[in-house]
């Protein structure tokens, strides 16, 4: 099985208001088509390293590699164009622009890769909000669904140029156990049917359980 | 590589969403660039107004025999007293002609020159104007009609009858509207002209000359060179005055030096003479453009804030674009596309009220005794003035966005997110 995302040697320091060593020397991979997550404490630093992984910080020593190819170092422009082709994003706060409508949120990352007409983009988009069963809110105003929703309508943004990997600060952090357990099926069911890698930070010891594999953080270190 | 169509559909968006901001921002660039386009044309138009009242009539170089004592005294050319210190008292002008001699010549010779549209001769003189036993003093200015009206546009100065009639009329005059009021005297009638040296003339009256000037309209009146030449009994070679109009005014000052040289005539160049003009037509233009800026300045401050909140309150949506996969250029072109948008549709509009404005002033009556042509307010629509305000408007707008779009640039995402 190929390595999708692989972190070397990742060192990480909080400069303000006091230096502050948050990751110290972090080595891990993610194999294509692995659920794995991330747990710990507060403050042990996982979500600074689930978004070092994001490539949206850059303030970091060390070498990242996602498929193979070493992304530190590249400049802005292109670290968006990969974020935009490989890497879908799920966070605890369901983060739609609240003014567009529940296709074109999901349409958005699709339309600024380009690689598609706009009918492909729709109907892609269709595709992935049926897969979700969340096709009948397409039309309808982002800030006028349910919370539930909205999490599944931002996997369904996630998913629609098809990435490399979906990564998830929290997902479920935010929603009762019932959507909870729907969005953990849903990823699940990406993971198994779908062969995507998944990377998931989570508190939910229930929701981690679950997962292939467990990456257990503690003062800036991996533990297991 | 820039993905303008989702961009443009963001900034879409966001403006159509936020109409009620949008249309004030767009509002404060619609007012500014309206009350430009409105007080400049209307300031142009006076002041178009106020230099024809003046510049039209006066020749760009005016060429006459001044009337002056020697600058130097027999005494100073004797050598014998030449270490000493000669005083002459009472000093009087010398004896010379009022007529330029060698007229004739001296205007054939201005006409041959390129920067001179033409060179037109007049005779003037003083005469008294008879009714019954009353004698008014006056002016009688001998001229070519037909040749003042094309060069000195003098047809917008007669209120009755034309050049035409005066040109083509024997022994005919064109009164001023001061002489034929005291007189009480209508086209048609005949007035008694006497030159100073005597004599009496009859002469038709063509036609009313009104200057807008009344102490001018109550001495000034126009005949032919002619008619002129033969009240004074003088040769058809008798010409106290050329006026010279040009095809560059700012030719006037080294010509009128050059004729004054070559010909030992006086020769007054039309910026020497009527200096305070141009100084009252550029503080009217410094006027105009100060109003205008500080006006698209309030509106480019209002651009400016409403962008600035907009970036604050979209935060969130700036963070979420980034995390997908938008660029900070990116994000920076969707705010400053929406800036240059709410500059664009204010502008046009702008231009539009502008527009409408100016035409509306336009319309309004203005009559006023000095200006006897002149029956609305002037209004001078130069497409250079609606040229000058949209790309103020744009370029206004531009700097407004620019700032704030840079901070939505800086915007670091994770910050953001990891805020909530």
């Amino acid at each position: 099985m190929s390595i999708v995302l692989e972190a070397k040697h990742i060192n990480k320091y909080f400069k303000k208001p006091v230096l502050f060593h948050v990751l110290k020397d972090i080595n891990f991979q993610v194999k294509e088509g692995e659920f794995a997550s991330i747990m710990g404490k507060s403050g042990c630093g996982k979500s600074t390293l689930l978004y070092i992984l994001s490539t949206m910080d850059t303030d970091y020593e060390g070498e990242l590699f996602l498929n193979d190819a070493l992304i530190t170092g590249q400049d802005r422009e292109h670290l968006s164009y990969l974020r935009n082709k490989h890497i879908g994003f799920v966070f605890q706060f369901h983060y739609l622009l609240s003014e567009f409508s529940v296709l074109e949120n999901v349409m958005l990352p699709a339309k600024k890769l380009a690689e598609k007409s706009y009918q492909e983009i729709e109907h892609d988009a269709i595709e992935k909000l049926k897969m979700l069963n969340i096709e009948h809110l397409a039309k309808k105003r982002a800030s006028q669904v349910s919370g539930g929703e909205k999490q599944r309508i931002a996997i369904a943004r996630a998913l629609i140029n098809n990435p490399s990997i979906i990564m998830g600060d929290e997902p479920t952090g935010n929603l009762d156990s019932h959507n909870a357990e729907n969005v953990f099926n849903i990823f699940k069911r990406l993971s198994e049917e779908e062969g995507l890698s998944l990377l998931v930070v989570t508190h939910d010891k229930d929701f981690a359980d679950k997962t292939d594999r467990i990456i257990q953080m503690g003062d800036g270190k991996i533990l297991q | 590589m820039v993905n303008w169509k989702v961009i443009l559909g963001i900034a879409k968006t966001h403006l159509l969403t936020k109409i009620k901001q949008t249309s004030i921002a767009a509002l404060g660039v619609t007012f500014g660039i309206g009350s430009y386009i409105t007080l400049v044309c209307f300031m142009t138009g006076l002041n178009g107004m106020l230099d024809d009242l003046i510049l039209n009539q006066t020749p760009h170089i005016h060429v006459y025999n001044e009337i002056e004592p020697s600058k130097k005294q027999p005494i100073s050319l004797y050598n014998e007293l030449k270490e000493s210190i000669n005083i002459v008292h009472s000093v009087k002008p010398k004896l010379s002609q009022k007529k330029i001699h060698n007229a004739l010549p001296i205007i054939d010779y201005l006409e041959a020159n390129k920067d001179v549209r033409g060179a037109l001769p007049q005779i003037k003189t003083q005469i008294f104007y008879i009714a019954g036993s009353i004698e008014l003093g006056g002016n009688l200015t001998g001229i070519n009609p037909i040749d003042e009206a094309k060069l000195f546009n003098m047809e917008d100065y007669i209120v009755e009858g034309s050049a035409e009639a005066l040109q083509n009329t024997d022994n005919s005059i064109l009164l001023g509207i001061g002489i034929a009021n005291k007189m009480a005297l209508k086209v048609g009638d005949r007035v008694q002209v006497s030159p100073i040296n005597g004599g009496i003339f009859p002469l038709k009256i063509v036609g009313f000359y009104q200057s807008g000037i009344a102490d001018l309209d109550a001495i000034q009146s126009f005949a032919n060179i002619k008619t002129v030449q033969r009240i004074l009994g003088k040769a058809n070679n008798y010409i106290t005055d050329i006026n010279v109009k040009l095809y560059d005014i700012e030719q006037a000052i080294p010509l009128s030096e050059k004729i004054e040289k070559q010909f030992n005539l006086t020769a007054i160049d039309i910026k020497t003479a009527n200096a305070q003009f141009e100084t009252g037509t550029t503080i009217r233009n410094l006027i105009t453009y100060a109003v205008s800026i500080t006006l698209l300045i309030v509106a480019g401050f209002g651009i400016y804030n409403i962008l600035n909140m907009l970036i604050y309150e979209k935060m969130n949506d700036i963070a979420i674009l980034k995390a997908t996969g938008f660029s900070g250029k990116d994000v920076q072109h969707i705010f400053m596309s929406q800036a240059m948008i709410i500059g664009f549709v204010g502008g046009v509009l702008g231009l539009l009220i502008g527009l409408g404005l100016a035409s509306l002033i336009a319309t309004i009556p203005f009559q006023t005794e000095a200006l006897p042509t002149v029956e609305t307010y002037p209004i001078n629509m130069n497409p250079l003035f609606f040229v000058i305000g949209f790309s103020f408007a744009m370029l206004s707008t531009f700097l407004a966005g620019y700032l704030p779009s840079k901070k939505a640039k800086k915007i670091d995402p994770v910050k953001i997110i990891r805020g909530q």
